[in-house]
């Protein structure tokens, strides 16, 4: 069952052309989709056309519509410094009208599944750089969202933490299954979070190859030393370097 | 020593002048040393302490209702584009007509009965653009990717002006409002000037009465005062200012 597709869809920004497209891409209800490619290449305008954030200029977007069906973590935590972490984590039920004290209830339990029992006072200011990713991220997972959408999430993170975290997304990836897409420009961190790996191509943005990653989900360790692992990451970087000499 | 610094500079003008005054003998209606204005000042305190406050008085009124104005009014236009462009251009016609232009006319307006109340309108005239410009721009600061997440969530128009873009304006409305208070104080004095000795007795009327009678030492003390307390006014926004900018950050 699909929770979300692109159908033909093509995005031109006045006075810069076309950004993207033609692409058709379809997302299967609990499935993990990275989106892989060049800067420029319309990865991130992909991920706001699923989000419903933008609309294409032509072809046909489907989409959980629905309140809190579809959420957004974005390249930086992008919390609200004068709110609380739990009060940044039940702002969506309470845009969506949801009691102040079950709003609060359930954002604390959302911060406790992400591992930050006990932060829920802070504020964004006091946090770490991972810290705050992983309150934007209950923020996310907070309405139970069919649909998730990352937009390089660690890219502003150091290695270790965004090994950390990746398997902290898949971890509760698996409580809920929710389909998720992820863009980032890195093929290690695509192959490793991935079932399904799609590479784009630059000028306009359009798909140049899709990669399957064999294994379970989340991901066993030392996953990222075994030859599947490897050839599909030679794999990709090989269509992403054809994809932007073309 | 950084603290002392300005006040060593205060000491050294002041014996500058003193030193000067006694030198060259000059008249005391002309230029009175600091002494005289000591003097003075010691003299008239208890009335100039009143007619402070009651300068003190209408400019914090004028900021608070200038602050009610100011703030629904950038509302107003962070709701609606439409109402952006209807208000916004008349806004910045207030911010350059000059204050003692428009004194007598809101001195009759106001009605001669009441010149207390055309002193605090007068005031508020200057102090709601500096206020109504921050919170117009604070509005708008909000981080795009927030706004998105709003958007995304399906907030409301007002929901999004009174849980985004409000509370992401406090920086630029605590800015406003230091700027604002300051120039309420001088609305406040300009105005009194403008009313005369009328029934308003704040201090631009204290100086006002003692240059009428040539007594410039008095005069002198009264400015002292009124520089004092623009002085102190400052100093409180500021720390207001650190303060909620403190607690808006979270640390």
């Amino acid at each position: 069952m699909s929770v979300a597709a692109l159908e033909a869809v093509e995005v031109d920004y006045a006075g810069r052309g076309r950004a993207l497209g033609p692409v058709s891409l379809s997302l299967a209800a609990g499935e993990v989709t990275a989106l892989v490619g060049p800067s420029g290449c319309g990865k991130s305008t992909a991920l706001r056309l699923l989000a419903g954030l933008e609309a294409p200029t032509r072809g046909v977007v489907r989409r959980a519509a629905g309140r809190g069906e579809t959420a957004v973590v974005f390249q930086a935590p992008t919390l609200a410094p004068w709110l609380s972490a739990r009060a940044n984590v039940a702002l969506p039920l309470e845009l969506a009208g949801t009691p102040r004290d079950a709003a609060m209830r359930r954002a604390d339990s959302a911060l406790a599944r992400v591992g930050l029992a006990g932060a829920e006072a802070s504020r964004p200011a006091q946090l770490s750089g991972g810290m705050a990713m992983r309150v934007s991220l209950a923020r996310a997972l907070v309405t139970e969202p069919k649909l998730l959408l990352l937009d390089e999430p660690f890219a502003a993170l150091d290695e270790i933490t965004r090994r950390t975290l990746a398997d902290d997304v898949l971890a509760l990836w698996a409580a809920t299954r929710p389909a998720i897409v992820f863009v980032t420009h890195n093929v290690e961190e695509a192959v490793y979070m991935a079932g399904r790996v799609v590479v784009m191509s630059r000028g306009p943005g359009r798909i140049a190859g899709e990669f399957a990653v064999e294994g379970p989900t989340p991901r066993p360790a030392r996953f990222r030393t075994q030859p599947e692992f490897r050839a599909t990451a030679e794999a990709v970087s090989a269509a992403l370097a054809e994809g932007m000499a073309a | 020593m950084m603290r002392l610094a300005p006040f060593v500079t205060l000491a050294l003008l002041l014996g500058g002048w003193e030193i000067a005054c006694r030198a060259m003998q000059v008249p005391t209606y002309f230029l009175p040393p600091p002494s005289a204005v000591a003097v003075a000042l010691w003299h008239d305190f208890p009335s100039l302490a009143g007619a402070a406050w009651r300068t003190l008085s209408t400019a914090l009124i004028a900021l608070v209702l200038a602050s009610l104005i100011a703030v629904l009014l950038a509302m107003i236009t962070a709701l609606s584009p439409l109402l952006d462009r209807a208000i916004r251009p008349l806004a910045s016609v207030v911010q350059v007509t000059p204050v003692v232009a428009l004194a007598p006319l809101v001195l009759i307006w106001a009605g001669l009965d009441h010149p207390e109340r055309a002193l605090v309108a007068l005031a508020v005239l200057v102090a709601f653009f500096p206020i109504f410009s921050g919170a117009v721009t604070g509005l708008r600061s909000a981080d795009p990717d927030l706004e998105r997440l709003f958007e995304l969530y399906g907030a409301g128009r007002l929901q999004r002006v009174l849980r985004l873009r409000l509370p992401s304006a406090v920086p630029f409305l605590l800015e406003g409002h230091k700027v604002g208070a300051g120039l309420a104080l001088i609305g406040a004095v300009v105005a009194e000037f403008g009313a005369g000795s009328g029934g308003a007795q704040g201090l631009a009327w204290r100086i006002l009465e003692a240059g009428n009678r040539q007594q410039t030492a008095r005069m002198i003390a009264a400015l002292a005062v009124l520089g004092a307390m623009g002085v102190a006014l400052h100093a409180v926004l500021e720390a207001l200012e650190r303060r909620g900018l403190a607690w808006w950050r979270g640390r």
